[in-house]
């Protein structure tokens, strides 16, 4: 009993509602870097209307298959994480810190894989403004989606990296038996917080991978 | 053991160290930590307006080079709106008040306010260092191609001050947000709320939604200098415009953020002054929350002549004016609320009165310009200067300082010179007006902002709004001696001075840690005036006057 109620801040009555204002908290986050997100978006959108052309001239150069890759392993870390809590949740403590490593080692792969991406990118000469090998008629309007390019996933791989982080220090926690089946608000919000890097990215991908595509 | 002791003690005795300061998680002392941040600030800003006022008393720029007068005005502007206005009163007297009106410990993430602190502090040390640097020259507004592609002042590292500063605020709506949600104490229902609640509830919606925003767009303007193109450039493709859409779609719910807890504020200044409960709590209630919300789609109103499609302005100005019906409720309610009032003329309450009348005369001139055959005219003149300044300035500054006064004796303790800050009043009050309206007759006779030469008809206007600018700024310097001077021989307060409703004023002054003694149950509405005179003597003895 006293373990949990030195959990409870000094500015709560209750654990109830401690858990409640942390987990608002985090929701109110994610509409932020959903508008965070959102301008780039929204840049994607208009830029792509203004030259549809050059837009699907440019998606041909990207890397379907690591991108594909890339998306199957951040929705297989997002369910790793998501059977985490559902352990703690359970009780089991050591099945859960197996789990959030293995989130994290499959957050590590993908900003591996995305830097395979960027070099690839970098010899083929697709980096506007630094190594650009690419001439037509498109080549202006695709300078502008390679700028978003790099501006939509290098602010995605932050994200990835911080929750990485943010899931290492849930998993070295719940080794410590920090978390139970009462208090594990923490590594709930943290992981609600991996799945806003999941979902930015399942936005990511048909946009800058799928969409005219096809010849 | 008092009620008092048992919730921590005066906060103020709470430990004597600098790291008792500068590492507290007291929301208290993180509100005096940002009050000493944005007056720091604000006299930063005022010497930048002081050196433009300066240049314009003659037409010819003979006090400094064009260049010199760019980065006057840019550091002028980026330095007042988000160093001093923005966090302003939020995250001073919201900071301070805003547990102690809803009868909390504290806000819901102490630590994450702390931080909040630093990342404004880190974002003012960039902007610092780029007025060292050698300053920039954008305008407040980064306009683009111009910061992109041509500026070769210092934009990158005004930028990067402007986004992280962009988080504190974001930081600080959180937790603003999770605090009224989850933190309001027994009783403390949603329509039992103080008025300057609901006005920081819904700056910190704005904060949230619309600060986001700004941050990317610094963060591509940042990017298309570093990469050399980019999404604004017209030579790619790129559209400029598009700059000034994301832009705006921040910085009008932005002027929202300045203004709205002034709104609240003086809601709370003139029912102490008069002794009169709010009238139309309701309508204040719903034309506040319609201001926040209908604010986020009025921002095509700064680009009438920026070759938006008119049907766009069209639609931009009738949302434009809806907006003056939610100001034009709360103007008429305050004004209401006064009626058959017992009304006194404190201090505070001069600066409420004062406020109410710039606002209007700020508010009205908005209805102008926002009507797009008479803003086509008007654009880029001192009047648009002028009405904004009658917000900002003549608006939120005068509430914040009525705030200040009001609270002086629940923050310190101790009581303000009660004549020295009447004095300060009336003259700020004059001393604005001595400086904007001229600049009103300037905009209509067409001179043009943001040049440091004119032409010489203008001359006489000019001078009369430097005169001015003097009269406000030594009206400026007098509240910071004599407060500072209260400090250490001001009359010690009684827990409820000015005889007021509200929680706040139910704990001692100054208040405890922990902000109360036993956990407040709230039974009634705000403003239940006239407070019991039964009830004020038990929080007497009250002091002696200056």
């Amino acid at each position: 009993m006293n373990a949990r109620a030195a959990r409870l801040r000094q500015q709560f009555d209750d654990p109830p509602q401690q858990r409640e204002a942390a987990t608002l908290g985090m929701w109110i986050f994610i509409a932020t870097e959903v508008l965070f997100f959102g301008i780039l978006f929204a840049g994607y959108v208009l830029s792509r209307v203004a030259q549809p052309d050059a837009f699907a001239a440019a998606s041909r150069h990207t890397d379907f298959l690591l991108g594909t890759i890339e998306t199957g392993v951040l929705l297989a870390s997002s369910c790793l994480a998501a059977l985490a809590v559902r352990e703690v949740q359970l009780g089991g403590r050591r099945v859960a810190v197996w789990l959030l490593a293995g989130t994290a080692a499959l957050g590590i792969s993908f900003l591996l894989l995305h830097g395979y991406e960027y070099y690839s990118e970098w010899q083929e000469g697709l980096v506007p403004g630094f190594h650009w090998n690419q001439t037509g008629p498109h080549e202006r309007g695709m300078q502008i989606f390679f700028f978003l390019y790099y501006a939509i996933t290098g602010f995605h791989s932050l994200h990835v990296g911080v929750g990485i982080g943010l899931v290492s220090i849930m998993a070295w926690r719940t080794a410590h038996g920090d978390f139970d089946a009462d208090y594990h608000t923490p590594l709930e919000i943290s992981v609600l917080y991996w799945h806003l890097v999941d979902l930015v990215w399942i936005f990511v991908y048909p946009l800058l991978y799928l969409i005219g595509r096809a010849p | 053991m008092t009620a008092t002791d048992a919730a921590g003690g005066n906060y103020l005795l709470a430990g004597n160290t600098l790291r008792s300061w500068l590492l507290t998680h007291d929301h208290k002392r993180i509100a005096i930590l940002y009050t000493a941040g944005i007056t720091f600030f604000f006299l930063c800003g005022g010497v930048a307006a002081a050196l433009i006022r300066l240049e314009l008393v003659t037409p010819a720029g003979d006090l400094m080079s064009p260049e010199t007068y760019n980065k006057a005005f840019t550091f002028h502007g980026v330095v007042m709106v988000w160093f001093f206005l923005v966090p302003s009163i939020p995250a001073t007297l919201g900071n301070f008040l805003l547990p102690l009106m809803i009868g909390a410990r504290d806000v819901a993430f102490p630590r994450l306010n702390l931080f909040s602190f630093y990342l404004y502090a880190g974002g003012g040390l960039f902007t610092i260092a780029c007025l060292l640097a050698g300053g920039v020259d954008t305008g407040w507004t980064f306009y683009t191609p111009f910061s992109t592609m041509f500026s070769n002042t210092h934009v990158m590292l005004a930028v990067v001050g402007v986004f992280i500063v962009g988080f504190s605020s974001i930081l600080t709506g959180i937790n603003f947000i999770v605090t009224i949600h989850t933190l309001r104490t027994r009783g403390m229902t949603w329509f039992r709320l103080p008025l300057f609640v609901w006005s920081l509830y819904g700056v910190a919606l704005v904060m949230v939604l619309a600060t986001p925003v700004l941050a990317m767009t610094l963060a591509l303007i940042a990017l298309e200098r570093l990469f050399g193109i980019g999404l604004f450039d017209p030579a790619l493709g790129g559209d400029p415009v598009l700059f000034q859409h994301f832009f705006w779609f921040y910085s009008h719910p932005a002027v929202y953020i300045m203004i709205l807890p002034a709104m609240g504020l003086v809601s709370e200044l003139i029912t102490a002054g008069a002794r009169r409960r709010i009238f139309g709590y309701n309508f204040m209630v719903y034309s506040l929350l319609g201001i926040s919300v209908v604010g986020f789609f009025v921002w095509g109103h700064h680009m009438f002549v920026a070759g938006q499609s008119m049907y766009a302005s069209i639609v931009f100005s009738i949302l434009s004016f809806m907006i003056g019906v939610f100001s034009a409720i709360k103007v008429f309610n305050w004004t209401a609320s006064l009626y058959k009032g017992d009304i006194t003329f404190s201090a505070w309450m001069i600066y409420a009165l004062g406020f109410v009348g710039l606002f209007m005369l700020g508010g009205l001139t908005g209805i102008f310009v926002a009507a797009v055959a008479l803003d086509v005219g008007l654009t880029d003149t001192y009047f648009v200067v002028s009405h904004f300044h009658y917000i900002m300035v003549g608006g939120s500054v005068m509430a914040y300082l009525g705030g200040i006064h009001f609270w002086w004796p629940k923050i310190t303790g101790r009581m303000y010179p009660e004549m020295w800050a009447r004095f300060a009043a009336i003259l700020m009050f004059f001393g604005f007006n001595l400086t904007f309206f001229p600049q009103y007759l300037l905009g209509v006779a067409g001179m043009p902002r943001r040049y440091q030469s004119y032409a010489p008809q203008f001359q006489v206007l000019n001078v009369l709004s430097s005169a001015g600018a003097s009269l406000l700024a030594v009206a400026y310097l007098m509240p910071l001696a004599y407060l500072l001077w209260s400090l250490r021989y001001g009359a010690r307060a009684g827990a409820n001075p000015w005889r007021a409703a509200g929680l706040e004023w139910k704990t001692t002054s100054p208040p405890p840690v922990r902000n109360f003694g036993e956990p407040p149950v709230v039974e009634g509405g705000p403003y239940d005036y006239p407070v019991p005179t039964a009830k004020v003597r038990a929080t007497r003895p009250e002091p002696a006057g200056p």
